[in-house]
């Protein structure tokens, strides 16, 4: 898969965890969210039954996807906009590029997005020498890095203030070196006023979907920064990037599941702007753009309906799986090496390019189930990590050595004789190898363990089931 | 041991007492018998047991997952409930071993026989038997770590707590992120050692900050991995599986230190 670095998971990873920097951005992260949400979750006492009704919900939509596609599409219609139909990453970039082009577009403002950066919609609008300006403050920050987001609601989380203040200072001519960039009111307040002028220059504004609601063709944008707003009301034509799975019957649904949201993402009980737009202006309107269009992206979401994968479809994007996450905390969003990290990345990439790129992702966790615990969708990540897996080890793929291992320990751990003799053995052995001392420095077949920790040695006297049948009750 | 008294004849209750007992901490299933015998059980050690199939079924290998559970769907036929020293496993048995079999209509029927009546041994005592609390010492400042699949999948967490409140002497000083995996994750630990490394590396500072001399936990696997992280950083912690405290048998050795 083009743009994929998945395989190279264990040795991004590495290189991650000695970051010291990332590592101290990443810590910042762990203890923030989480405390958050688990306060204001506490706060609604129905928390747990909207879970229910926003899964419900979206299984619903899911059942009937195909007849709510179309009533959204007639409405859209119906209220002056155009829905425009990619079943790939590559349709979909063809036709923003073509509505740009209609447009004469030379600057193009675009609001936070996972899915443009999934169909690779950056890379095609920076090729065609269209100037592309990140209206999201981290996305703004990402894009002078020169990087790709590394979280999905904070796409900078993995880069510090001071960073921060080092890149606005190369990039934005005639910054005053005086001024000092070292809290987050003077980081916005510097993006903001560079801001302003693309906002007033662009002929396209693109932006994302939280929502879209069937009954009425409209798209649902939440942010904290009010950037999406200027995104798509100032720019005369605004184009909506949407995946399918977006969709929900109702503005009543989408209220529902906005509950969940804020809440699940950052802990806020609402996000700062919610903004609902059907179709382009209207005579009479003080604003809004001339044209509204729709490009819903299908991108191999289809075939997962009605697959063991399709719970995933009910993913509202809101991070909390990630926040929660020991192992996205230990590494971060690069090391998965593609658009979507953490559990709901161990999913969602296989599912979209396919887990012969993507295998180490559903492998990389403990099963700690603290990702679904969270899930406001109540997606059940772990189990389908686990069917990747199967689908993994049926396909061959993983090391050799694993597999090998595998086999041989499935030889013997299913005959039970040749299992307890095999303990007593490996009890007696360990025992020798330690000389007394409680626990092993070092065990070659188990380098990876050693190399950081002492093995503790089993205890004296045998193993369980030995003293057991000695009638030993000690 | 405070739990109510039963007229009818004593629960007979299977001990499955995981690979890791079995082969690391004898004294733990040593210490489940004592348990639940006070408290008016009797108990098997069925011969035919093995390994619950976990390393395999987690790896994505059903089949060899279900060679090696088969050996488990036989032995414990004759028991009112089997009961297992490890969220860890008893979460496999209880909430996966039917999945594993749901394809074969005379072994599935025996899976599903035998998944309902799996308990994990802590919450077993308090939710099934209605221990209250138990007579044991242990002078110590102890923290007790949730283990991921005995919290989340069997919803373990009150119940250690509360036997340990009526132990003598000891003080639990809970740590923060008492419910964050400890990174062991079986084979994750040897596939992604470092991860599991910086995640047990967490743990220990966490461990560390609470000034606790004694951690507890209910499931082998996380307390070797936090105790190989802690005599290797040179803490002088102990750690030891929640039962062993419960039933008072204290003159084994913590983990690693003989
Ligand atoms: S999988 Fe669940 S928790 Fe993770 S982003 Fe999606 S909805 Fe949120």
């Amino acid at each position: 898969m083009q743009g994929s670095n998945s395989k190279a998971f264990p040795a991004s990873a590495r290189a991650a965890l000695d970051d010291a920097v990332l590592q101290s951005a990443l810590h910042n992260l762990k203890s923030g969210f989480p405390v958050r949400r688990a306060e204001v979750v506490a706060d609604l006492p129905e928390f747990e039954a909207l879970r229910d009704a926003g899964r419900d919900i979206k299984d619903h939509t899911l059942a009937n996807l195909d007849a709510y596609l179309e009533l959204y599409e007639e409405r859209v219609t119906a209220s002056g906009g155009q829905v425009h139909w990619a079943r790939t990453a590559a349709e979909a970039c063809d036709i923003v590029m073509r509505i740009c082009n209609d447009a004469g577009a030379r600057t193009v403002t675009k609001g936070k997005s996972m899915v443009a950066e999934e169909i690779g919609l950056n890379e095609r609008l920076d090729a065609s020498g269209i100037r592309r300006v990140e209206t999201d403050l981290g996305e703004y920050i990402v894009q002078l890095r020169g990087e790709t987001p590394s979280h999905i609601i904070v796409p900078a989380v993995h880069v510090t203030r001071q960073e921060i203040g080092a890149t606005f200072r190369e990039a934005h001519d005639g910054l005053d070196p005086d001024r000092s960039l070292d809290d987050p009111r003077a980081i916005t307040d510097e993006a903001r006023e560079r801001l302003r002028a693309d906002f007033f220059a662009a002929e396209v504004g693109i932006t994302g979907a939280n929502f879209l609601i069937a009954e009425s063709g409209s798209s649902v944008i939440v942010t904290n920064e009010g950037n999406g707003d200027l995104t798509q009301t100032l720019a005369r034509v605004h184009v909506v990037v949407a995946s399918i799975e977006k969709l929900v019957p109702t503005a009543e649904d989408a209220m529902a599941i906005l509950r969940l949201l804020a809440r699940s993402a950052t802990g806020q009980e609402a996000s700062v702007y919610t903004t609902v737009s059907t179709g382009p202006r209207r005579p009479g309107d003080p604003d809004g753009p001339e044209a509204y269009h729709v490009v819903l992206v299908d991108n191999g979401r289809s075939a997962l309906i009605g697959t063991g994968f399709q719970d995933m479809l009910r993913c509202i994007r809101c991070a909390a799986c990630m926040n929660h996450c020991p192992v996205y905390g230990a590494v971060g969003g690069h090391a998965y090496g593609w658009v979507y990290p953490g559990p709901m990345g161990a999913v969602l990439t296989p599912s979209l390019i396919g887990i012969d790129h993507s295998s180490h992702l559903p492998n990389a966790s403990t099963f700690c189930g603290r990702c679904e615990q969270v899930c406001p969708m109540r997606i059940p990540l772990t189990r389908m990590m686990r069917n990747y897996r199967a689908v993994a080890h049926e396909r061959g793929l993983g090391s050799r050595r694993a597999r090998l291992a595998l086999t041989l320990w499935v030889l013997v751990a299913s005959r039970p004789v040749l299992y307890r003799w095999a303990a007593r053995a490996g009890a007696a052995a360990l025992r020798v190898l330690a000389f007394g001392r409680g626990r092993l420095r070092r065990l070659p077949l188990a380098a990876g363990w050693t190399a950081t920790r002492d093995l503790p040695t089993p205890e004296a006297g045998g193993t369980f089931m030995s003293r057991y049948r000695r009638g030993q009750q000690r | 041991m405070q739990a109510p008294q039963r007229d009818e004849k004593p629960l007979r209750v299977g001990l499955f007492v995981t690979c890791l007992v079995d082969l690391f901490r004898p004294s733990v299933g040593f210490a489940a018998i004592r348990l639940l015998e006070d408290a008016g059980c009797e108990v098997v050690v069925p011969r035919s047991q093995g390994c619950c199939g976990q390393p395999a079924y987690n790896s994505g290998d059903n089949a060899g997952a279900r060679a090696v559970a088969r050996t488990l769907l036989d032995g414990f036929a004759d028991c009112d409930h089997v009961v297992i020293p490890s969220g860890s496993c008893a979460g496999m048995l209880h909430h996966h071993l039917a999945d594993l079999f749901a394809d074969d209509a005379e072994l599935g029927h025996r899976a599903r026989h035998l998944a309902a009546r799996c308990h994990e041994l802590v919450s077993f005592l308090v939710d099934v038997l209605g221990v209250t609390s138990v007579e044991a010492r242990c002078e110590a400042r102890a923290t007790y770590h949730d283990s991921c699949s005995g919290l989340r999948e069997l919803g373990v967490r009150e119940q250690p707590r509360r036997l340990l409140a009526s132990v003598d002497g000891l003080e639990l000083a809970e740590m923060t992120e008492a419910e964050v995996c400890c990174g062991f994750g079986g084979t994750f630990c040897v596939k992604y050692p470092e991860i599991s490394d910086a995640m047990v590396a967490n743990k220990l500072a966490n461990i560390v900050a609470a000034d606790a001399g004694l951690v507890l936990a209910g499931d082998l696997g996380c307390l070797l991995n936090m105790a190989g992280k802690a005599s290797r950083e040179g803490h002088d912690i102990a750690f030891r599986h929640v039962a062993e405290v419960l039933a008072g048998t204290d003159g084994t050795p913590a983990l690693g230190r003989g």
